[in-house]
């Protein structure tokens, strides 16, 4: 059976940087932090007190006040994306059949504030049992691709991937498959995460993960330097709608890039650190070149998952020279981590669009914060540090790797008819 | 009005993010209001919060407008 092509016709994004895709690339290309203090809660008994959220988010510009109520944050972003990315790609009624457009989600965690919430109040309680019945529907990680279903009438496939942070990339692979294997014309996609609450930032401090460098929280998130200390918990969301190329042909569709392959695999070593020689993540890029049948030669740019801790850093990098050899020195690889913070279960998304907007404006957004030469990496590498770079890029890798050793490649290429 | 009632419609048009002028006391929870079977069992919870009572599944089912979720709770709240 002949494979289908599969191109991206839309975008959106909520991110630390902006409130859509254009505010989103303005703040990678510009090398922009998008950290700071912790808003959403009291911080000061915390290990680390800042992260990277959603700046000005104002549920009632997007929902009424019940429909808000209902979901929590992580869904909310989800149905904000989306509908941008539904606008870009000018989906409306008539153009598609709704039978085949399905949503693919990605959430690592879903509704963390709910659940904390909801446990409090029982905590708290005499032990009557007053549990809100909005309390599963609002927390289930899945309720996201519900949501959107519900929204616009989307009646193909519906799900929601979980694999930590690789949750968005294994949502965009899947919705690939989907497509190509003719089993969809569209897939909106993508991923949402809001775990800034005392339970997330206390849970990652417990396993020192995050940077605990609260004196200057802009520069905290630093892959690939010497004095890294772990990753910037951040927030938001991003979507893409995936589509059938014949089929956004037809519609006159606007056609950002094509998605060429999809790469998945297992660290099968340990629940939160990387194979030390990177194991998996040597398998993954494999895999992803394989299912792209493209030479290493061809890449141009990898959006590397880079979260800026001590470990992670150093084994994906082996795996990059390990797999591109000496074409890993004309490469630009970089961690756009260092400006979005660690979006978890959506990083995959937003880093999706990173690539792609990398792909369209010719530019790398860089690796900010690099301030000390790290001998663990070689010196003949360019990760693009702290400014963007212009170059012509054909094809992009996005690496995104999550706790259990879940490892998930894809990769986009310039769209030529 | 009672205080009962004041506070019983306070809550319906908190839940509900309902217009006061729409909550009368013959307006249905579901078919006026635009309640579904989940906003329900919520107001319920909200109710028993409020007035300190525990309303039986049995007799819930009965509350179904707003004229009948005050005189219910006028008659047992503490």
């Amino acid at each position: 059976m002949e494979l289908k092509r599969v191109v991206v016709t839309g975008l959106g994004a909520l991110t630390p940087l902006g409130n859509n895709v254009a505010e989103y690339w303005n703040g990678l290309a510009n090398g922009v932090s998008g950290a700071a203090p912790i808003t959403r809660f009291d911080a000061s008994k915390f290990k680390t007190q800042f992260a990277c959220e959603v700046k000005g988010y104002d549920p009632e510009k997007y929902f009424d006040r019940k429909e808000a109520r209902k979901m929590d944050l992580f869904s909310q972003f989800a149905m904000v994306v989306a509908e941008e990315a539904v606008q870009d790609a000018n989906l409306v009624e008539g153009n598609y059949d709704p039978d085949r457009v399905g949503v693919i989600w990605g959430s690592g965690i879903g509704g963390l504030r709910t659940f904390q919430e909801e446990c409090v109040n029982f905590a708290n309680g005499d032990g009557t049992p007053r549990f809100n019945p909005f309390f599963i529907p609002k927390m289930i990680a899945d309720i996201s691709a519900g949501h959107i279903s519900i929204k616009y009438g989307f009646r193909g496939p519906n799900f929601v991937t979980v694999s930590a942070c690789a949750s968005a990339t294994n949502a965009i692979i899947d919705s690939f498959n989907y497509i190509r294997l003719g089993m969809a014309d569209v897939v909106v996609t993508g991923g949402s995460e809001a775990a800034v609450t005392e339970a997330g930032i206390g849970g990652f401090n417990a396993l020192k993960a995050l940077s605990e460098r609260n004196d200057s929280p802009e520069t905290a998130s630093r892959p690939f330097d010497k004095d890294r200390d772990g990753f910037v918990l951040g927030e938001g969301a991003g979507a893409l709608i995936l589509e059938e190329y014949e089929h956004a042909k037809a519609r006159g569709a606007k056609i950002y890039a094509e998605v060429i392959g999809g790469g998945m695999s297992a660290d099968a070593y340990h629940i939160t650190a990387p194979h030390p020689e990177g194991m998996g993540a040597l398998n993954v890029m494999k895999n992803v070149l394989r299912d792209a049948n493209i030479k290493p030669e061809e890449v141009d740019y990898i959006n590397v998952h880079g979260t800026s801790t001590p470990l992670g850093d150093i084994s994906e990098v082996k795996a990059i020279q390990t797999v591109f050899g000496d074409h890993a020195y004309k490469l630009n690889i970089s961690s756009t981590k260092s400006m979005t913070g660690h979006l978890l279960g959506a990083a995959g998304a937003i880093e999706a669009i990173a690539a792609i907007m990398a792909i369209k404006n010719s530019v790398v957004p860089p690796t900010i914060n690099h301030f000390t030469d790290d001998e663990s990496f070689d010196a003949g590498l360019n990760f693009t540090f702290n400014k963007a770079q212009e170059r012509e890029v054909k094809v992009a890798l996005s690496n995104t790797f999550g706790f259990g050793g879940h490892n998930t490649s894809v990769l986009f290429r310039q769209f030529i008819d | 009005m009672s205080e009962i009632a004041e506070k019983v419609k306070a809550i319906i048009i908190d839940k509900l993010g309902v217009e006061e002028s729409e909550v009368t006391p013959e307006a249905s929870f579901t078919n006026d209001l635009g309640a579904d079977s989940l906003d329900t069992v919520e107001l319920i919870m909200e109710f028993e919060k409020e007035f300190n009572v525990s309303i039986p599944d049995d007799q819930a089912e009965n509350i179904a407008t707003v004229g009948q979720a005050i005189s219910y709770l006028e008659e047992h709240a503490k």
